[in-house]
């Protein structure tokens, strides 16, 4: 398989040296960064109104719970049949995905701050938008970052699913293709390639965690 | 001056899945403005639960409290929290995520009470009257106990509190961080001059630093006994040999020891 | 026959008069009569996908079906194997990994390098590899199961206090002892966390292999045929039989945990 993949002339047609293969990989990485931003966008916030809020956790989460167990997968055909085209039902799956969690690790990240930094900040005089930004969001900011870690690992997992099941190009359906032709060293190629940019797609997040709460590793 | 506290006769009930528990029984305490007031007593007598009333966290099933004769709380009415009641936390609540610059401005400044040229001005003095010069852009996972409490107590200070409220603020420093502690929190009474009020369970410190002493019974918590502390101000530590001290001591001994013992054998825990 | 139903009665009236309880309604409520209000104004997004009131006679309908409860019993044999043989292989290795140094140091970069792959780019390899389509799927259930309870598990036995083998050590333990009484029980939560995310993860697997791979039965099979046959409100059933089918499996695993660790519970 290595020499499939190192070679500039490789016997299936792909390689670190055909551009086809970076086309694969960049639509792939189109996809799951897309779903995974439009998680955060939407999954952070969400999170953190119902973790601060009671009132709107009693609203949100029963419902919540209810569409959470429908695995990302079990979208599809719902999703090609609500959706236009092929990107957005792949990226809507993928988004499921690191919705949730994303949604879940945020609101729990909230529920864990300590009662007295709110109390502090009561004395302290603060408007609710200065307990927002002042405690509630760096004090959840821990366990944000890691259900971003794993929501990041659930969007490949997702992507490549939906990809294997209704996708044109990227590395799940380079992998399927591949295996509808036989060529096993593309198939390893590619989930190598897969677990490569998952696990650099983690180690970015943990990064920027690590940047972001600096007063943490002191 | 200001900072008269008043507490007649309040009681508080909590009513955790239909077990009463009657945490506060008739408790009356009438603070003068600018005394420094200890509530001792053994863990669960309710001295907790009493701070989190004045600061309003919590509020009273039979009573009143109230400031320079405005009424605080009593039942069915309670006065938000504010900085006219600043709060030192027994487990410390500074912001790990913000400076300690930060964290002692952020009061006058986010309430637009100071600008923040001034307010720094006023913390950077504060600090180094208190030995803490220099650490205004740590941290506090940087800090040790000791330095993170005098800073706590700054920051309650430096919003101009009516009355100061302090639970327990120094159950986690070891004896010999603790009566530094001590001289650095009279240093700043000294200072203020702000009426405060101060729990703990540790009779030393109590009579150390107190105007007054009140000792609480176990649950349901009531004002067992009143000690009136007449040594001199300003204090320092050789006062905790002469007779005076302990005479006071011997006297809070026998009120609390007996508290004490019924609140070992009832396996009683901190509720609030 | 009164003394039964009393508790229960209370229990039940007690909910009714819980706010939290009629909020949490409201809130699922506001969401179907959307999706209604959606379908009658033929919003484009929802012009192929049927009313709630259509996809519940559906679900009337499938329910008496043999088939339905059919497909249930064949994906949740396929769970059951995939799942038992990861966790039953996953915890000891998790749990050897973190008692033992040169176990971890030999084995640790092997997981590393195989967990980040999605269970599903395994498939096309597993398919080629294993004789029947029924073990490729088991496969792959195991591979998902395997991957998260090493990892839950490792963190459990590295967050072991210190103090505990020290303790027991000094009261004269020996290495049996310890790992029964001390690194079992102290590992519990961890296992049963990473036992119930693994399950979780589970059920999403065994969907999509159903999906891909030519199976012929099982909830994932009836869902593709129902999109392939148009019939929009079956696919709806589907996926709320495989989220319940998935709520219900984390559900007993959280419960069987719980049970198993007392000195967990709270007063």
């Amino acid at each position: 398989m290595f020499r499939e993949w190192f070679n500039r002339a490789p016997a299936f047609g792909l390689s670190l040296f055909t551009p086809v293969y970076y086309e694969h990989i960049a639509y792939s990485v189109y996809r799951a960064y897309t779903a995974f931003l439009l998680a955060v966008l939407l999954g952070v916030p969400i999170g953190l109104l119902m973790g601060w809020r009671q009132r709107v956790y009693r609203y949100t989460f029963p419902l919540l719970e209810m569409l959470r167990p429908i695995p990302p997968l079990a979208w599809v055909p719902l999703a090609i049949l609500m959706l236009p085209g092929i990107e957005p039902p792949v990226i809507y799956v993928t988004f499921i995905a690191a919705f949730f969690a994303t949604v879940l690790n945020t609101l729990l990240g909230v529920l864990t701050i300590d009662r007295s930094y709110f109390r502090a900040a009561e004395c302290l005089g603060f408007s609710p938008r200065n307990v927002l930004l002042h405690v509630v969001v760096p004090g959840a900011l821990p366990f944000i970052f890691t259900g971003l870690q794993i929501a990041m690992g659930l969007s490949w997992f997702a992507l490549v699913a939906g990809e294997m099941i209704a996708g044109r190009r990227g590395l799940g359906y380079m992998i399927f293709d591949a295996y509808n032709m036989a060529q096993i060293p593309t198939i390893i190629m590619g989930m190598l390639t897969l677990g490569l940019l998952g696990y650099l797609s983690s180690a970015l997040v943990r990064r920027l965690g690590r940047a972001l709460m600096a007063w943490r590793s002191l | 001056m200001t900072g008269a506290l008043s507490i007649r006769n309040v009681g508080k009930v909590y009513d955790p899945d239909g077990a009463r528990v009657i945490a506060l029984d008739d408790v009356s305490l009438e603070i003068a403005a600018g005394e420094l007031c200890v509530v001792v007593g053994p863990s669960g007598c309710g001295k907790t639960t009493l701070l989190n009333c004045i600061a309003g966290f919590d509020t009273v099933s039979a009573g009143e409290i109230s400031i320079d004769g405005a009424l605080l709380a009593a039942p069915g009415r309670q006065l938000a929290p504010g900085a006219d009641r600043m709060v030192v936390f027994q487990a410390g609540a500074l912001f790990p995520w913000k400076t300690v610059l930060w964290n002692i401005t952020c009061g006058p400044v986010l309430s637009r009470r100071l600008t923040r040229p001034d307010a720094e001005a006023r913390a950077r003095a504060l600090l180094s009257r208190v030995g803490l010069a220099g650490i205004e852009a740590q941290y506090p996972a940087e800090l040790s106990v000791g330095m993170k409490r005098r800073v706590e107590i700054i920051r309650a200070l430096i919003n101009d509190p009516t009355v100061l409220l302090l639970d327990e603020p120094f159950r986690a420093l070891d004896a010999l961080t603790k009566s530094v502690m001590h001289e650095a929190l009279l240093e700043l009474y000294d200072l203020s001059r702000k009426t405060i009020f101060f729990i703990t369970h540790d009779l030393e410190e109590a009579i150390f630093l107190a105007d007054r002493v009140a000792v609480m019974t176990t649950r349901p918590g009531r004002v067992k006994k009143i000690i009136t502390v007449d040594l001199p101000r300003p204090r320092n530590y050789r006062l905790l040999a002469t007779p005076r001290y302990g005479e006071l001591k011997q006297e809070a001994l026998e009120a609390i020891h007996e508290e004490a013992l019924k609140a070992f054998v009832a396996g009683e825990r901190e509720l609030a | 026959m009164a003394q039964p139903l009393r508790p229960l009665a209370r229990r039940l009236g007690q909910l009714a008069r819980s706010a939290a309880v009629w909020q949490g309604l409201a809130g699922i409520a506001l969401f179907l009569a959307l999706w209604q209000i959606g379908t009658w104004l033929r919003l484009p997004m929802l012009r192929h996908v049927p009313a709630p009131l259509d996809v519940l006679v559906q679900f009337a309908t499938v329910v008496q079906s043999r088939q339905y409860w059919l497909s249930w019993y064949v994906s949740g044999q396929r769970v059951f194997l995939g799942y038992a043989i990861g966790v039953l292989l996953g915890v000891p290795l998790g749990l050897a990994m973190g008692m033992s140094r040169i176990f971890h140091g030999v084995s640790f970069p092997l997981v590393e390098v195989l967990r980040p792959i999605p269970p599903l780019a395994w498939v096309p390899l597993s398919i080629l590899f294993w004789p029947t389509m029924e073990q490729t799927i088991v496969s792959i259930i195991f591979l998902g199961a395997f991957f998260t309870v090493v990892l839950n598990v490792l963190g459990g036995v590295e967050a072991i206090d210190v103090s505990y083998q020290r303790a027991a050590l000094s009261m004269g333990a020996r290495p049996w002892h310890l790992f029964w009484r001390i690194v079992l029980p102290a590992t519990a939560p961890s296992i049963f966390t990473g036992m119930a995310v693994g399950m979780g993860l589970t059920w999403e697997i065994v969907v999509a292999a159903e999906m891909i791979a030519s199976i012929q039965a099982g909830l994932g099979f009836m869902m593709w045929q129902a999109y392939v046959g148009g019939n929009i409100a079956l696919i709806i059933v589907s996926m709320a039989s495989i989220g319940l089918a998935g709520l219900l499996s984390s559900t007993l695993i959280w419960a069987l945990g719980r049970r198993l660790t007392p000195w967990l519970r709270r007063t």
